[in-house]
């Protein structure tokens, strides 16, 4: 496994801490029917991204034409020590399926590091991560950045069936207790997981949630921080223009302190929040 | 050692002079940029438009793709004048560029008063966002009636000695009756222009794609129709007319100036190429070198006729 320093980027070099990094493509690879690993060298500026980050990448032309935005696209691996960053995408449409298309010795043109990533608190020594589906890949260094501080990392992988858990093996490389929960035995309902998690907890108390990927974990978890008196976040999804915070296209609501709520753009303000601020969807 | 023939690529927007013709379009850009470009290469950074009052903006989703274009529904969300003042100009502080705000209010008295409160030394003109579309008014707006825009901008022009820059909409029959309008009540450019109204459907869902239904089309689907405005809006006004629709190269800017544009905004292009507006400006340098301008304002309005002027053989024997 790829020797991964995860630790807070070094301090952004003076000038442009975001670069469109030309990326040369090592490898992309279907990982199973649906999903896809992109991995490919990238600049140092690239190498600075931190789990929870995101690049917006430019998708190659398809049959359907030139995708005319970017599509935003969590980091999933972060490689400084190979000079490599990874994707890990399901292929849904006309963006997707251009990225698809990308052969080794190609060039990915990605947009980056952008938005901001996940924070541990200090002093954090066990870590949940609940994710599902493509969800799990923005999970995936956060489970090294979580080990590399020193502490145990417990991910529960939520899936509609077996075959379908994604990253299990990152996860577990990483250093992750992996669990899987899947549709067909019933297992992923939140009654079924609530008791098991406890029963988690009692073992070894969590001091931080992370969760994305379905409003059903988000619930879960938010109400089990809250039950543990621990914090959380989550990791959102809008649709985007700019990704650079600039645009206003990839606002959502989150709820305020006080009282009340306000739109944030998932590009500048996220896409992690606090669980206590992001409202289910 | 730079080149006793570099060309000069000022312009002469009124009573500013511009180091060279690019600028972003109000709303394109934020604070983000400064960490992709350096901004104090641009002629102007222009500012995203406020309102008096704090707003959120539209319902979300509020982009949707189309092969050259998107639709936004952005509305305007706006944290109102005192965060301009005090956290928007300082962000903008170290770029070595003017900063040009962008207003818009619901009555034209209110673009008066908003036009006197933020005038500031620190900003360099102030753009009357006359045709944002107002999507409440079944997209209707100021700029679509010659004598609400008429009174905006007169208005303002009294309440401040901050230039003014009238930005007109292309959601109207005649532009050109705008463009004389906002000139004789005192801006000191015009900006055509703004986003044209559109509206996205997906068959699918049978839903509308934004959740406001109706938005601005922009990118480079709307060139010809906003090229052919500036044209005519140069040809009919004397101060300066920026072009804006569209522009993703240097090239553009280019076609914008030849049809009669003194400078250029850049807006989408923005979000997917961060270094087009850098781009143009040393595309507009190498292209006067190549045409043997000294300067890029030579540009302006120099579109030749496609055909030599009819000297028809009239006198034939
Ligand atoms: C911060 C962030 C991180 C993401 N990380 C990953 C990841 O690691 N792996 C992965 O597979 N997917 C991820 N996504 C979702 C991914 O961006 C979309 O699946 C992708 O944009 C779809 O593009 P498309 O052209 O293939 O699909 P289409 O459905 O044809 O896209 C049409 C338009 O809708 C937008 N869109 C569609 N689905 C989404 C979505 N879920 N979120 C945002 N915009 C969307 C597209 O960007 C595009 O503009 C992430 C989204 C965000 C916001
Ligand atoms: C996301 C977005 C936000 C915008 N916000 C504003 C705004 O606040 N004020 C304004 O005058 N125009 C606004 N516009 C319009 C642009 O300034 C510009 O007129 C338009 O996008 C056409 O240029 P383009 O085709 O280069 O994008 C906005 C456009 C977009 C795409
Ligand atoms: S995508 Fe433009 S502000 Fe977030």
């Amino acid at each position: 496994m790829p020797d991964t320093a995860l630790s807070p980027a070094p301090e952004a070099r003076a000038g442009f801490p975001i670069e469109e990094a030309l990326c040369e493509i090592v490898s992309n690879d279907a990982v199973n029917a649906e999903y896809r690993l992109m991995i490919a060298r990238a600049p140092e500026a690239a190498l600075r991204a931190r789990a929870g980050q995101f690049f917006h990448l430019l998708c190659p032309a398809t049959e359907a034409g030139q995708p005319f935005l970017r599509r935003p696209m969590s980091i999933y691996r972060i490689d400084r020590a190979r000079g490599e960053i990874g994707f890990l995408y399901k292929v849904t449409g006309k963006g997707t399926r251009g990225l698809a298309t990308l052969r080794p010795g190609e060039t990915l043109n990605a947009l980056g590091p952008l938005g901001r990533g996940f924070t541990l608190p200090q002093g954090t020594r066990h870590v949940m991560i609940l994710g599902r589906g493509v969800g799990l890949a923005t999970m995936a260094p956060l489970a090294r950045l979580a080990a590399e501080s020193g502490a145990a990392v417990t991910a529960v992988l939520s899936a509609r069936s077996p075959e379908l858990v994604m990253s299990r093996a990152e996860l577990a490389a990483a250093g992750a207790r992996v669990i899987e929960v899947v549709d067909t035995d019933g297992s992923s309902a939140p009654e079924e997981m609530e008791p098991h998690l406890t029963a988690l907890h009692d073992e070894r108390a969590f001091d931080y949630i992370a969760t994305c990927g379905s409003n059903r974990l988000f619930r879960l978890a938010r109400g089990l921080a809250r039950s543990w008196g621990i914090t959380g976040e989550i990791a959102l999804e809008q649709h985007m223009g700019c990704g650079l915070g600039m645009c206003y296209a990839c606002v959502i609501p989150v709820a305020l302190p006080g009282g009340g709520e306000e739109y944030r753009r998932v590009c500048w303000d996220g896409p992690v929040f606090t669980l206590e601020e992001a409202m289910g969807w | 050692m730079v080149s006793s023939t570099a060309p000069d690529l000022s312009v002469r927007i009124g009573s500013l002079t511009l180091k060279n013709p690019v600028m972003p379009a109000s709303g394109t850009i934020a604070e983000g940029m400064t960490q992709v470009i350096d901004m104090g290469r641009l002629g102007a950074i222009v500012l995203k438009t406020i309102t008096p009052d704090l707003r959120q903006g539209t319902l979300p989703p509020r982009v949707a793709e189309y092969r050259d274009a998107t639709l936004f529904s952005i509305g305007i969300p706006s944290k109102g004048p005192d965060y301009l003042l005090e956290h928007t100009l300082p962000a903008y502080a170290a770029c070595d560029a003017p900063l040009i705000a962008s207003v818009s209010a619901d009555t034209a008295e209110d673009f008066g008063k908003l036009a006197a409160y933020i005038s500031d030394p620190r900003i360099a003109a102030i753009e009357a966002n006359i045709s944002c579309p107002n999507l409440k008014a079944d997209g209707r707006a100021f700029g679509m009636d010659p004598e609400a825009t008429r009174e905006v901008i007169e208005r303002m022009v009294a309440a401040t000695r901050t230039p003014v820059w009238a930005k007109l909409t292309p959601n109207v029959g005649d532009i050109t009756v705008f463009a004389r309008v906002a000139e004789e009540a005192g801006a000191e450019a015009l900006i055509v222009g703004n986003a044209i109204l559109g509206m996205a459907v997906n068959a699918e869902t049978m839903r509308p794609r934004l959740g406001n239904v109706m938005g601005g089309l922009t990118g480079p689907a709307v060139k010809p129709i906003l090229l052919r405005m500036v044209h005519q809006c140069a040809k009919a006004v004397r101060i300066p007319v920026i072009g804006c629709g569209g522009i993703t190269c240097g090239e553009d800017a280019v076609e914008y100036m030849l049809a009669g544009a003194t400078a250029v905004q850049v807006g989408t292009a923005n979000f997917i190429h961060p270094h087009t507006m850098t781009e143009a400006v040393d595309w507009i340098a190498e292209y006067c070198t190549r045409h043997g301008l000294s300067a890029a304002r030579e540009i302006t309005g120099a579109l030749r006729p496609l055909h030599a002027p009819a000297t028809a053989p009239t006198e034939t024997v």
